[in-house]
This record gives structure tokens, sequence and C-alpha cells, in this order.
């Protein structure tokens, strides 16, 4: 077969438009250089009246918003989700890990959650609190000015709290609470549980003359028409384009792997062009894998060479290792003060107002490291699934449940709005032994070898989520509610999450200074291949309690503004 | 057709009535604030593999005309219509056919459950049940439509789980249809500006905003003006 290549050679050519690819583009092409971005989805504008979600009442569609072809929800906007026909990935032993993968330009940011939370200085150092897992090589300090000029392009709202291990930052004012925040606010501070304005990345004021302003309708897992969210395209990729820069933007190609030359220094990549069904090559002096944490790992490990028998930056044998997600485990709860409820428009940003950030020590408890509370409910927009088992609370009351008749109509406006609900989300210690491979009896429909995932939750974690069913059943019972089903067993992990389910996979390229106990140096940049770089979440070394995007954007500033630096200096 | 529509002067409209609300002065840079949003109502965000799925479904029939005729029936008879319309003007009767394809694990259910309905209407009044008088029907739903919410669904005999789930859908295809929502009293999914909780609702429910928080949030009638900071992070604008 011939391969076909292109004859211009970029700067750099970045693999992944999400988070990292996005900040990787924006800050090369701002630099001047002449980039390549290679997205494995269709191009994608949340402007784009035929791709928008956004205000679409769930009549407009045959399922009423059901989650068949998505799996948040027929209008969220991530095109793709745990499975993708044609992709498989496949599980070692009894491992139950979920992948969740969005192939568009702008990949998940375009229907995330938009938490932006800093990193705190232990953080990076946790292993001296608590001897568990590895320190990063860089700390706080190293990051804080890029999390400054994230905050400062981007936009986050949040206050200035003053809070040791969560940074403040250049925050936009917060919208005010909800009625459901009022009453978790009153009940938290009941038992001593902090709660401050949660920070999220929706401009709740003007940031500059680009981008829209917040209007309200609690839809950016939508993407936002007017830019009013964070998302990859709107706010790195199309400003990159805007002001001049030389990108070329590859859409639908596949990338197999980093090419290699006789001295084990990158190429460039080849890939597969999703609508021919071809394999294409493109040459670049510098390659920059932004593809997600575990598929920059898979495209690392089958960029097989005689140079890197083992796989390209992989002489460490570390290449998806330390895979850790976030641990999560979730309940909700009947809160009979929130009944009867008179309606106005109460949609506000998409996602919570206020939040929990972790507020224990952890030297008083039986296990390491923390997790934050995530709030969700109030009177939102009906989707399918609204009005299932509507009078099941009657139960509360001792009156029967189930029936017909225009009771149901009452039944329903009596319970709207009237359950909250509790995402404890927190930090797993990263272990060499929960890893992704390659699995060498499967490939997918392009003829790529496809990831085989073995992990295994510990104590550590299933004994923290044990700790948050309890804090969330003392938070219900303190807001004068019931929590909902039964309290989660030993068996049942106390609820904890399936990994991956948080989708805050991480890890897979760790930094460090050590090369045989690390992927990336601290500026991200291959052990193995100096004009190598991973701007993904693969090169953080633990995850925190905190949200990954916040850190990833910061870091592949960093790591981009070095990667300039040595092209200008011809050390790559 | 490609009918664009402009929300714009709604917005304008309710940011002046924020600035009256904080009495800003005619002539401040909020004014010159507006932002144009666009729709297009011929689409709702497919991809075409996405459509071409919905237009594969579209064209198979699942159930027969007799059972469509029967779950409409039923269903406003479980939501009997009131002055915003019913199962019928919510579309309920065709939502519940796209279901029967689009998550083919309810088919059995919903086909046996009909089924079973004429049966027991046939052995008891020797009609099939969208014939039978009403009273007749009441009689076979009110054994069927009760359930102790402690045990699971799927160890229910099959005829409360079909109840179960003919109730759940109609609600919700009544909930999420346009004459629904108009009943629910949703006021979301528009432009707007959000500036807390109305003064009443917080008195009905016993709750209040404290000061120092407030102090903290946005104030919506400087939403238009481009933040700036001080070297500490202090918003100055």
């Amino acid at each position: 077969m011939q391969i076909k290549e292109t004859a211009v050679q970029y700067d750099a050519i970045i693999v992944g438009s999400g988070a990292g690819g996005g900040m990787s583009a924006k800050v090369l092409a701002d630099a001047g250089l002449k980039i390549a971005v290679v997205e494995a989805g269709p191009y994608f504008d949340p402007a784009d009246p035929k791709q928008m979600t956004q205000l679409k009442w769930p009549y407009e569609s045959p399922r009423r918003g059901a989650g068949t072809s998505r799996a948040f929800g027929e209008f969220d906007m991530a095109y793709g989700g745990w499975e993708i026909e044609g992709e498989p990935y496949t599980q070692k032993d009894d491992t139950n890990f979920w992948w969740f993968r969005s192939h568009m330009l702008g990949g998940r940011t375009n229907h995330w959650g938009r938490i932006s939370l800093r990193f705190g200085p232990k953080d990076f150092k946790h292993k001296d609190v608590d001897g568990l897992g590895e320190n990063w090589p860089i700390g706080y300090e190293d990051v804080k000015p890029y999390y400054d000029k994230v905050d400062k392009l981007i936009g986050v709202f949040g206050t200035n709290e003053g809070l040791p291990n969560d940074p403040d930052g250049f925050f936009l004012p917060p919208p005010k609470p909800r009625l459901h925040e009022l009453f978790y606010i009153k009940g938290a501070r009941k038992l001593d549980i902090p709660v401050i304005p949660s920070r999220m990345s929706m401009l709740t004021k003007k940031i500059n003359n680009d981008r829209g302003v917040c209007f309200y309708c609690g839809q950016c897992s939508r993407a936002c028409q007017v830019y009013a969210d964070f998302s990859s395209g709107s706010c790195l990729i199309f400003p990159a384009q805007k002001s001049g820069g030389q990108v070329d933007l590859y859409v639908n190609s596949v990338v197999r792997e980093v090419t290699t030359n006789n001295e084990g220094r990158a190429t460039g990549v080849s890939y597969i062009n999703k609508e021919d069904r071809k394999e294409y090559k493109l040459r670049g002096k510098v390659v920059v894998l932004a593809a997600s944490a575990c598929s920059s790992a898979r495209i690392l490990l089958n960029s097989k060479s005689p140079q890197h028998p083992n796989g390209l930056g992989n002489s460490s044998n570390l290449v998806g290792k330390y895979l850790h997600d976030s641990t999560g485990s979730s309940r909700a709860g009947f809160i009979p003060g929130l009944m009867n409820r008179k309606m106005y428009n109460e949609d506000g940003v998409g996602g919570m107002h206020v939040y929990t950030p972790w507020w224990l020590d952890n030297k008083d408890l039986d296990f390491p490291r923390g997790y934050h509370i995530e709030v969700w409910g109030g009177i939102g927009m009906p989707n399918y699934g609204f009005g299932f088992n509507p009078n099941d609370f009657n139960k509360f009351f001792g009156l029967p449940t189930g029936g017909y008749g225009p009771s149901l109509r009452e039944d329903v406006k009596k319970y709207y709005g009237s359950v909250i609900g509790f995402g404890g989300r927190g930090e797993a210690i990263a272990r060499e032994d929960n890893y992704c491979e390659i699995d060498p009896t499967t490939v997918d429909e392009f003829g790529i070898p496809v990831l085989r995932f073995k992990y295994q939750w510990s104590d550590f974690e299933r004994k923290q989520a044990k700790h948050m069913q309890q804090t969330f059943e003392e938070l219900i019972y303190s807001m004068g509610g019931e929590p909902l089903g039964d309290t989660p067993t030993a068996e049942q992990d106390y609820g904890l999450l399936a990994p991956g389910m948080i989708i805050h996979e991480v890890g897979t390229t760790r930094m460090g200074d050590d090369p045989k106990r690390s992927v990336v140096n601290r500026f991200q940049q291959l052990h193995d291949a100096d004009n190598v770089f991973i701007t993904d979440a693969g090169p953080f070394v633990s995850q925190a309690d905190k949200n990954c995007t916040w850190t990833i954007l910061a870091l592949s500033w960093r790591a981009s503004d070095y990667i300039v630096e040595q092209l200008k200096q011809q050390n790559i | 057709m490609d009918r664009r529509k402009s929300i714009k002067s709604l917005l304008l409209g309710s940011v002046a009535g924020g600035l009256a609300l904080h009495g800003c002065k005619p002539g401040s840079t909020e004014e010159a604030f507006s932002q144009e949003l666009v729709e297009d109502t011929n689409y709702f965000g497919r991809t075409p593999e996405e459509l071409e799925e919905i237009a594969k479904l579209n064209a198979e029939q699942f159930f027969n005309e007799h059972e469509l005729q029967t779950i409409e029936v039923l269903s406003n008879l479980i939501l009997p219509p009131n002055e915003n319309g019913g199962p019928t003007e919510a579309g309920v009767p065709a939502f519940i056919e796209f279901m029967a394809k689009d998550i083919p694990d309810l088919q059995t259910t919903l086909r046996g459950g009909l089924m079973w309905l004429d049966h027991k209407s046939n052995t008891a009044f020797g009609t099939e049940f969208k014939t039978t008088p009403e009273v007749s029907q009441k009689e076979i739903l009110d054994a069927i439509a009760f359930y102790d919410p402690e045990i699971p669904m799927d160890e229910h005999p099959l005829e409360i789980q079909f109840f179960n789930l003919m109730r759940n859908l109609t609600l919700t295809g009544y909930y999420t249809s346009e004459v629904g929502i108009k009943d629910l009293g949703y006021k979301g999914n528009m432009p707007n500006i959000w500036d807390g909780v109305p003064e009443d609702v917080l008195e009905q429910h016993g709750v209040s905003y404290d000061e120092e928080w407030l102090a903290k949030c946005v104030d919506q009638s400087k939403r238009g003006v481009i933040a700036e900071w001080d070297e500490n992070g202090n918003l100055l604008t």
C-alpha cells in the first residue's frame, strides 16, 4: 500500500483538539509556528445552527432527549461515549474500566462540567504528607503563573477564599445560589462542612470582545453558541486561527503512530483518513500528543521501531502505567422542604453554583486523600425520564404509590424540584499495577491495535467512598430529608463507581526527573525522544481531589512555551 | 426553510430590566451590550449518522393499529386531559411507538402487557380493552396500578410492570411535550439573567441569602463590562 505523505513540514503536529491540544495549538500558533491539528472526529462549532442542541426543546426529538445515541442524553454535546462502534477496548482479568471518548473538534471540552479547580501546593507533593504515591517533580509555584494566565484568557468564576490547598485566582464573580443550594448551605453549615461558590469556566461577565456572556440557560453540556463557556474550539482553536495563526485542521483523521527516524527522533505522524479509509503521513519538527491520557499512551505503544522496540517513549516500561481516575460516589435525597415549588426560571449556569472543597484532615481518618462535593437539584427542564415513578415519595407520607388519573398531575408538581443530589469526587492513589496496554489480539476498524485495561480499586478508595456516603446521608438528614435508596454495602464497594466513570483518567505517561521511573520530564518532553511532547493528562503524577482540566490547560501552556523556546534556540 | 430567529430583543429587554433595578445611568457601557442568538428549527443537533438511525426507526412500524389505539386509550386513562391537553395532544402514542423501537428491551413488556389487558377485558367483560366502558376499564386498572416501592420493579408481576412502564412513558411523553411543559409551568430554556431566588419563594421555603455571600456574587448591571483585576486577583470592574 502506498502511504501518501505531505510535502509540507510543520513546525509542530498536534494530535487531539481537546483542552491540552487546543492550548498547545493556541500557544504555538500565536508564536508564529506553522502547525497541524489532527482530530479523530468531525469539525464542530458550537455556533453552527445545524450542530447546535442548545435551547432545543425535548419535543424537537422523537425520543425526547433519551440517551440512546449519547450517553448523557441526546442533547449532550459529546460525539462518542463509553462505547464507539468499530473502536473497541478490552479488559484484563475482572477489570471493569469505562473509557469515555469524544471524537470531535474540541473533544470532551464541548460537554464537560466546567468545574475548574487549581491543584494546591499539597497536591503536587502529597507523598511528603502521607508517604503514598509519588511527588511531582514540579510544584505549585511552577504552575501558578500559568493558572493565572489561564484564568485571564479563558475565564472562570469563583471567589478568593484564602484556602491553603484550594488556591485563589483571577475570578469572575459567581452567580447567586439557587433554592436547593441555599438548603445545602444551611444543612452543611450545621455539620461544620464548608460551602463556597463554585469555580467554573462560564463567563458571568465579559472577558473580551470575541466571546459572549452567559445567558443562564443551564445547558453548558450542550456547548454554548455565544462561546460563554470554555470549549477548546471556541476559546483556543478558533481564536488561534482568527489571529492569523498558520493552523491546518485535519479532522476525521485517526492517528495510528508517531513516525521516527534512525536516530529515534520523531519525524511526524501517520493517520487514517476516515472518509477514504487510506493512510497518510504528516511531517513535523515536533509532535505534540494530546489525544487524551489513554489515547496518547496507545499511540506511543503502537509506535514501535528498531530504536523504540517497546513503543516510543517506553524504555521505562511505564507508558500506560499509573492510570488513575477520580473516585466517585453519588447519593440523592428527598427534601420535603423543597416541595410545592412556585415556578420561575432557575436554570442558572450549567451545573452547580456552590460546592464543598475537601475540608478534613486525613490524620483523623482511615483513608488517605480527600474529595470535594458536587451538588445538583432544582427545577430544570424536563427530558426523557421526567415523571417516571411520579409519586414514589408518597411512601414517606404513608400514602399509596402508583395509581392513575388527574392526581398524578398534582404529584408531579408537588415533588418537582424536591430532590437534591451529591457527587463525591476524590483522589485515588496512582499505582503501577493499574494500567492500559495494547491488546495483542484486537484491532479497531482502522486496523490499529486497541487498548486493554487492568484496574482495581484498593481499600483506600473504598473507604473514601464509605466516608462520602456517610457524609451525604448526614447532609440529607441535616436538610430535613430522606436519603433515597439503601446505603451501599461493603459488597457494593460503598457505592464507589467503576474506574473511568468520572472521566478524569490521568497518569499514563507520568512526569519525573528519573527516565527509569517516568515517561516525560518536567516540561512534558519524552525522555526517549526530545521532539515529542505530551500535553493531555497523561503526565499527571497524581490527580488531587480536583478536576483535571484547569491543570491540563496550565501545564499545556507551560509545555508549549517551552517548545517555542526550544525551537527558537534550535535545540529541537 | 431556514428559519433563523433572533432573540436579541428579548435579551435586551432583560438587561434593561436589570438596569432599571440597579439604577444604572443611561449612557453607561452596559447599554451597548447585547448578543444575538441564532436557531434553526430544521435541526436538533443530530450528526449524519444519528439522522440516519432516526430515519431507519421511523421507517419501521412496531405496534399495529389496534395496539396504538389501545395505547392511546390507556394513556388518556392514566393522565386525563385538562385545559393544557393530555397524552393525545402531547403525541404520546407516537412517542411510545418510537421508544419501543429505540429501546427494544421495552417491546415485550409493552406488547405482552397490551395482550394481557385485552385478555383480561375479554374474559371479564367480553370486549377488548379499548372498547370496554370506562368504569370496567378502571376496574381492571385498579388491580394493577399500585405497587410497593420497596420491592424492585422487576420482581413485580408482569401486568404491574407493564402498567408502571406505561405510566412512566405517558408521563414523560406528556411532560416533555409543548403542552405538558406549559402545564408543568417550567419557565426556563430561554435567555435570561439569573439574579437569585425571588423573595416570595425564599419566604415560602424559610431560607434567605446572607449578605456576605451576596456581596461576592455577580453584579448583573456590569456583566457587559470587560473584567480587569489588580495583581492580587481583586476584580476592578
